[in-house]
């Protein structure tokens, strides 16, 4: 019986997605989707200032100078300074850490939340695949932004409550596009070999199932940080993100930081330019990669 | 025709079922100091009053009766009181979703007059120039930020020209040109960041569509090109868009909160936020409820005018 387990595994799935593969999608990235390719290196420039933002911040978050306050861009602020005299490019470089490591918690236990909920509704099918998919479209419901204000306005603000509750949210809506590849990878060949030779569920779904999504899971996780980092950004504005003082890039542009944008317009430029910029690349870099990884999707948002 | 609402209809009871069950639950999650917030805030602070009050709230019975009272009173259209302002939550509602829909659909209309022109001539155009300006442009929407677009249109105009948006509210029976001239800078922001995979969804669908054996008949037998997409391609390239406007309410109703924020218009979605910080919770789940519902609804309404205007989805 295990050779015959040992035969079944040797079918395409664990090839498919291989080390040879591993290493030259980098290579067909920059050849085939230069454009994706851009996008990417621009995520990882902004990765990299997150993961250094200590070090290259020329001043403290909350250094606060009141003889320089309001001042424009220049050489020494290269990006202004604020009401209290604090450094905007320093805010800025903290800000996109916060929302380096908020996104990619929270985006990680989605895609978690994602797989877990996508292969057991799609594998077993039958009554739990309908009450879990009534339940994903009754929770898919409510918009994004509503279903986060009334739970936070409930656990109140945080970043272990925001990476909770933003990878539930996207990681219950995710799931829908993990169980489509489930339901399809289901009916191949190998699963049909492996089920008839009597191979135990958890060894199917570990060794076939799982590994042929992965693609889509992969490409899931890439297009959610994007989707974290702005609606984090989007909680903050509203006040209900990550709580003063820590320096957000939503938070940046709201509340009292509003009132003096008449008197500093650049206060307004950085945050929302830097959101911008960050989230463009990673969409950028999510189309390529999923027409890359997974070309049934192709086309489709 | 009937048959297919009717098995709509029968569609959506479960989805309504868990929805509630969501908002229902949500409410169970607020932490056990809101009696004592209440009690606070009514100005009764005794320790027979909370008994009282928990039994008033039904605090005091099992979970699943909990549940069947309070689906009880929202079916009879009670919502609960405003621990805030003490006015019925379904008074409050009733004044502030009109605002709200009014929004939305101003918003629907900016959408579609910037979206479906381009989408078209993306795909009649495919891969020139115009079409990677188009394609560009709405990728660049996707990444905007809502919140950030609304920032700046407050601050630069009043900074370079002294202008700045329209902020005060007033009801557009009393003077329908006032109330759009505030309605319609939150509108034309919140119907472009929706345009963007309108837009997308568009040019996909006129491509499917220009690909069709009978547009290529229709070529050859000499059709004009405008005649084309009129007549012949945008008549069933638009079905799935009409989906799709079902697919973007929730995210209407999520944007119209941010400029509703913005740019003071006192609809659900102030009102949403207010409560939230007001802790006012029977008006936080009362919205929650009514948007829910509204989005179950608007997409109700989607799939019956897409069985009406597709006979194919009818009989499936």
């Amino acid at each position: 019986m295990s050779e015959a387990i040992a035969a079944a595994d040797m079918a395409p799935p664990a090839a498919g997605f291989g080390e040879a593969m591993r290493r030259s999608l980098v290579g067909r990235l920059v050849r085939e989707k230069p454009l994706a390719a851009v996008g990417g290196a621009v995520f990882l420039l902004f990765l990299f200032c997150g993961v250094f933002a200590d070090v290259l911040a020329p001043y403290g978050v909350n250094e606060t100078d009141l003889a320089q306050r309001l001042e424009a861009p220049s050489w020494s602020h290269p990006f202004g300074t604020d009401h209290l005299g604090r450094d905007v490019l320093s805010r800025i470089l903290m800000g996109g850490q916060l929302s380096m490591v908020v996104s990619f918690l929270a985006a990680g236990l989605a895609t978690v939340v994602s797989l877990a909920i996508g292969v057991v509704s799609g594998y077993f099918g039958g009554k739990t695949d309908m009450v879990m998919q009534r339940g994903v479209d009754a929770w898919m419901t409510f918009p994004d932004l509503v279903l986060l204000i009334v739970i936070i306005s409930v656990v109140g603000p945080g970043i272990p409550q925001i990476v909770l509750v933003l990878g539930l949210l996207y990681g219950i809506a995710g799931s829908r596009i993990v169980r489509g590849a489930v339901v399809s990878v289901k009916e191949n060949m190998y699963t049909h070999a492996a089920q008839s030779i009597g191979a135990a569920t958890w060894h199917i779904l570990r060794r076939h199932i799982v590994p042929n999504v992965m693609p889509v899971v992969i490409v899931l996780f890439t297009t959610r940080i994007g989707a974290v980092i702005l609606t984090e950004a989007g909680l903050s504005f509203l006040g209900l993100g990550v709580p003063p003082p820590a320096p957000t890039w939503g938070s940046m542009l709201s509340g009292t930081g509003r009132t003096y944008m008449y008197l500093g317009p650049w206060l307004a430029l950085a945050p929302g330019l830097s959101l911008t910029i960050v989230v463009y690349a990673i969409n950028v870099y999510g189309d390529g990669l999923r027409d890359l990884l997974d070309p049934r999707m192709r086309g489709t948002q | 025709m009937q048959a297919y609402i009717v098995r709509r209809l029968l569609a959506l009871a479960p989805t309504l079922f868990f929805a509630s069950l969501i908002v229902f639950i949500s409410m169970r999650l607020i932490p056990g100091d809101v009696i004592d917030l209440m009690l606070a805030q009514n100005d009764i602070a005794t320790g027979q009053d909370r008994a009282k009050i928990e039994a008033a709230l039904g605090l005091d019975q099992p979970v699943y009766l909990q549940y069947f009272r309070w689906i009880g009173g929202v079916l009879q259209g009670d919502l609960g009181v405003s621990l805030w302002r003490n006015v019925p939550v379904a008074d409050q509602l009733w004044a502030t979703l009109p605002i709200t829909f009014e929004l939305g659909f101003l918003a629907l209309i900016v959408a579609l007059t910037v979206a479906l022109p381009i989408g078209v001539y993306s795909a009649m155009r495919q891969d020139t120039a115009g079409d990677y300006v188009a394609r560009s442009f709405s990728l660049l929407m996707l990444a905007v930020p809502g919140f950030w677009l609304g920032t700046l249109v407050m601050v630069f105009p009043s900074v370079w020209w002294r202008w700045a948006p329209e902020l005060e509210y007033t009801p557009f029976f009393e003077d329908p040109l006032k109330n759009l001239a505030h309605m319609i800078v939150p509108a034309i922001l919140l119907g472009l960041s929706m345009s963007a995979v309108t837009m997308r969804m568009t040019r996909t669908m006129m491509l499917e569509v220009l690909r069709q054996d009978y547009i290529r008949t229709a070529r050859a037998k000499g059709v004009g090109e405008a005649l084309l997409v009129a007549r012949h391609a945008l008549r069933n390239g638009l079905i799935p868009v009409v989906t799709l406007i079902g697919l973007q309410a929730p995210l209407l109703i999520g944007g119209a909160v941010i400029f509703e924020q913005i740019f003071v218009v006192p609809g659900m979605g102030l009102l949403l936020l207010e409560a939230v910080f007001q802790r006012d919770y029977p008006v936080v789940s009362g919205v929650f409820l009514v948007v829910g519902v509204g989005v179950l609804l608007i997409n109700l309404a989607v799939d019956v005018s897409y069985g009406w205007l597709d006979p194919k989805v009818r009989h499936q």
